[in-house]
């Protein structure tokens, strides 16, 4: 083949491939846009006051979703505020004390487990754990259960985030007579800052959409409830029983409800992207 | 400059110079491994004090990994071992004993390529200040403008210490680095081919600045750069696959080195 045959080819193969990928994109991303807008559509007709100001109705008469939408917020905040130190000290130790210790592998071959597994599953351990024995469902268990999802995001996201910061930093540091604790507190964690947060504020996005282990742990309450020590309502259960019901005005809380979700999640994502933007830099 | 020894600029060195020196850093049969892997042999040398000693040689012929045991950063690493004994006024450096964070305390680095950290050029400074003195703000302040100084770097951060020390180019990094080192004020300073990564103007700064310095500090430099250990240093060692072959006054190295290896390299026959 001539040189500019084989040119000819090269860029008939280019231009293929170009189509294919963005043909593949257009799909992928044709999906999200169809998924977002018909949230909106739904969703945002029933969005006003109510929703945020009273209580979840019985059916057939008017109502809001402030007790899943407080129940979701405690649930998720008291959940990450339990995971994430433990996330953030295990990948801590698999990064800078532990990097070649024996323990780092075992812990981080569990830790890719506890990370795929199907959260129904860390649901119905919580489950025989806690409602069992305590005889009830209650906000603790939820807690505890979403805790469970959180610390493998978190020692992923810490450990990796960890690992990057190059080793002449350290290097540098312990040249002073740094301590490794100081090292790790002053430079490590501060040159990890902006990754670190997208790693919890990830398993913040993907604690408040799951729905299966809150079934088995937190279940659901009707009326106002801040006492974790009983059950206590949630917007992705509310959305689930709601949206699964056959009353008109019950569906539409529960797309208002995920549409209130989606909106959360999307914002902390921005913020998360956000935050790790300068960090990339460096 | 008040000892009487170090009074006249230009030392020549020849050998009966030695008697006017003090040795500040004694390294006697020293072996080091990696593993099974034996990268030094032997070694025995002396650093002395307020003088330049440079260590030249091809690469991985154990320049580096000498300098690394001197403030033992080789320690923070798992299968790094060394045997052997260093004096360091009159302790054993490698002694189990020696507490690391204090002898890096005494025995500052600066790398190949610049470190700074994260955080403002001020608090760069101000940071390794912290770690070992209790300092009031304005002392702290005081310090860290004496460390820029040193450093030749002063007049080009000064309105902008809170900046990022990551926003500096590559030769200021480096000298802030060099600023971060002595602020801490060590005795001896370790540089590892501190001009490797630098444009000959930066190059040209940093070599001006170890002649300054080493009126305070004992000074030893790894370099590649056969000139600039002529130029900077007072004594040189040529190592050569983890032994040291000859070591004398930079002046006999490089005008008559007695072995035929040092020559060779010198001349630039190999390496």
């Amino acid at each position: 083949m001539s040189v500019t045959g084989l040119y000819a080819s090269r860029r008939r193969s280019n231009t293929i491939a170009i189509t294919l990928s963005v043909a593949a994109t257009v799909i992928g991303l044709g999906w999200l846009v169809l998924i977002l807008g018909v949230l909106f559509w739904e969703g945002f007709s029933g969005l006003s006051l109510a929703v945020f100001t009273e209580m979840t109705p019985p059916p057939g008469s008017a109502g809001g979703l402030l007790n899943p939408i407080m129940g979701s917020l405690m649930l998720t905040t008291l959940a990450v505020l339990l995971g994430t130190p433990i996330g953030i000290l295990a990948g801590t130790y698999m990064a800078e004390y532990g990097r070649h210790a024996r323990l780092t592998q075992v812990v981080r071959f569990i830790n890719d487990i506890l990370l795929s597994a199907p959260s129904i599953v860390i649901g119905l351990f919580v489950y025989e754990i806690m409602v069992y024995p305590m005889g009830h469902f209650s906000g603790y268990a939820g807690i505890v259960a979403l805790a469970l999802i959180v610390i493998p995001v978190v020692v992923r996201t810490t450990e990796d985030m960890l690992i990057l910061v190059p080793t002449t930093l350290r290097e540098a540091a312990f040249a002073l007579g740094m301590p490794r604790y100081r090292i790790i507190m002053h430079i490590s964690y501060r040159a990890a800052r902006a990754g670190m947060l997208t790693g919890v504020l990830l398993a913040v996005a993907r604690i408040s959409g799951e729905t299966a282990p809150l079934l088995f742990t937190a279940l659901n309450n009707q009326f106002w409830n801040t006492n974790l020590n009983a059950p206590i309502s949630s917007l992705p259960v509310v959305i689930f029983q709601f949206a699964l019901s056959p009353y008109k005005d019950w569906q539409q809380l529960a797309w208002t409800g995920a549409l209130i979700t989606t909106i959360a999640v999307l914002a902390l994502s921005i913020i998360a992207r956000a935050l790790a933007a300068p960090g990339k830099q460096t | 400059m008040s000892m009487p020894a170090f009074t006249v600029p230009q030392v020549s060195h020849a050998p009966q110079d030695l008697a006017g020196l003090t040795e500040k850093v004694g390294v006697r049969n020293l072996n080091f491994y990696y593993g099974q892997n034996r990268a030094l042999k032997n070694i025995n040398v002396s650093l002395y004090r307020n003088k330049v000693t440079a260590f030249i040689g091809p690469s991985g012929c154990g320049k580096s990994t000498l300098l690394r045991i001197l403030n033992r950063i080789y320690d923070i690493y798992p299968n790094q071992r060394a045997e052997g004994e260093i004096q360091f006024d009159g302790e054993d450096i490698l002694s189990p004993g020696q507490d690391v964070n204090l002898l890096r305390a005494r025995i500052g680095m600066v790398f190949q390529k610049p470190t700074p950290f994260p955080m403002t050029i001020y608090e760069n400074i101000a940071f390794g200040i912290r770690l070992y003195h209790k300092v009031s703000k304005s002392e702290l302040d005081d310090r860290v403008r004496e460390a820029l100084d040193r450093a030749a770097l002063w007049t080009e951060v000064k309105d902008k210490l809170g900046a990022n020390g990551l926003s500096l180019s590559g030769g200021q990094q480096q000298r802030l680095c060099i600023a971060r080192t002595v602020a801490v004020r060590p005795e001896v300073i370790l540089l590892d081919e501190p001009c490797s990564a630098l444009d000959p103007i930066s190059t040209a700064k940093i070599e001006e600045l170890i002649d300054e310095l080493k009126s305070d500090y004992t000074i030893v430099i790894v370099t590649h750069n056969m000139q600039q250990a002529a130029r900077v240093s007072d004594f040189t060692a040529f190592m050569y696959l983890g032994e040291l072959i000859e070591f004398g006054s930079t002046t006999d190295m490089f005008t008559s080195p007695k072995d035929q290896r040092t020559q060779d390299y010198i001349t630039g026959r190999f390496g």
